[in-house]
């Protein structure tokens, strides 16, 4: 019993662990800050929540009769900010006109993201030239 | 084998924490930086929470949460501060 749960343990960790790696390598890697967003919010979230899955199971597990629930307030407070900071350092790449390189779509949507505008309006407007089917 | 493990994935974090400080200094703008204090300060919950793991003690996490509701907090007032020139208006 004892050695399943520390292999069930080990093997939440390990994978907790390499999604945290790999969102810090894409951090590190990737060209365009569009691109890196992706990395960290979503790859370092989910190893996050690998981690707090295997805390919760030993904590459980060592003492019978008794949950530990502080790792799931960590992980719903985690999982709830981590799409609200993206999203707003996206609007501040967007708001500081960040370069990208061309293979980034949506690129015509900074300057109506930095005069505060919706994207429909925008297009009505005709700023881009790009027609969209409504 | 646990402590074993929890070795192993410590140095998996730090890793990862030495490849975002380079991309903090090595970052080509603000909102790089920015991006790259937000992944730290999620690693370093990571570090006290596989050092809870480490002493069998479930009292880390309360400075866990501390440390996620502050760097939340940071980022947010930062990104406010990039965006709009002012914290609070």
């Amino acid at each position: 019993m004892n050695f399943i749960l520390e292999l069930v343990v080990s093997i939440f960790l390990l994978i907790g662990g390499g999604f945290i790696l790999v969102g810090s390598i894409g951090l590190m890697r990737l060209p365009d800050f569009m691109m890196r967003l992706h990395a960290p919010t979503k790859a370092t979230t989910l190893g996050m929540g690998g981690l707090l899955i295997a805390s919760m199971i030993l904590f459980t597990l060592r003492e019978p009769g008794h949950i530990s629930v502080h790792e799931l307030l960590i992980t719903i407070f985690l999982f709830i900010t981590a799409p609200v900071s993206a999203h707003m350092m996206a609007k501040t790449a967007l708001h500081q006109k960040l370069k990208m390189i061309s293979r980034t779509r949506g690129q015509e949507l900074i300057d109506p993201a930095s005069q505060q505008l919706a994207p429909k309006q925008s297009l009505e407007q005709g700023n881009d030239g790009v027609s969209v089917k409504s | 084998m646990l402590s074993f493990t929890v070795i192993v994935v410590s140095i998996m974090v730090v890793v990862a924490l030495i490849l975002n400080l380079w991309r903090l200094f090595a970052g080509p703008d603000l909102a790089d930086r920015l991006l790259a204090l937000d992944t730290m300060y999620i690693n370093s919950i990571a570090l006290i929470i596989l050092l809870g793991i480490w002493l069998g003690s479930t009292l880390y996490f309360e400075a866990a949460l501390l440390i996620a509701m502050l760097g939340f907090v940071s980022t947010a007032a930062l990104c406010k501060y990039l965006l709009r020139g002012d914290i609070i208006e």
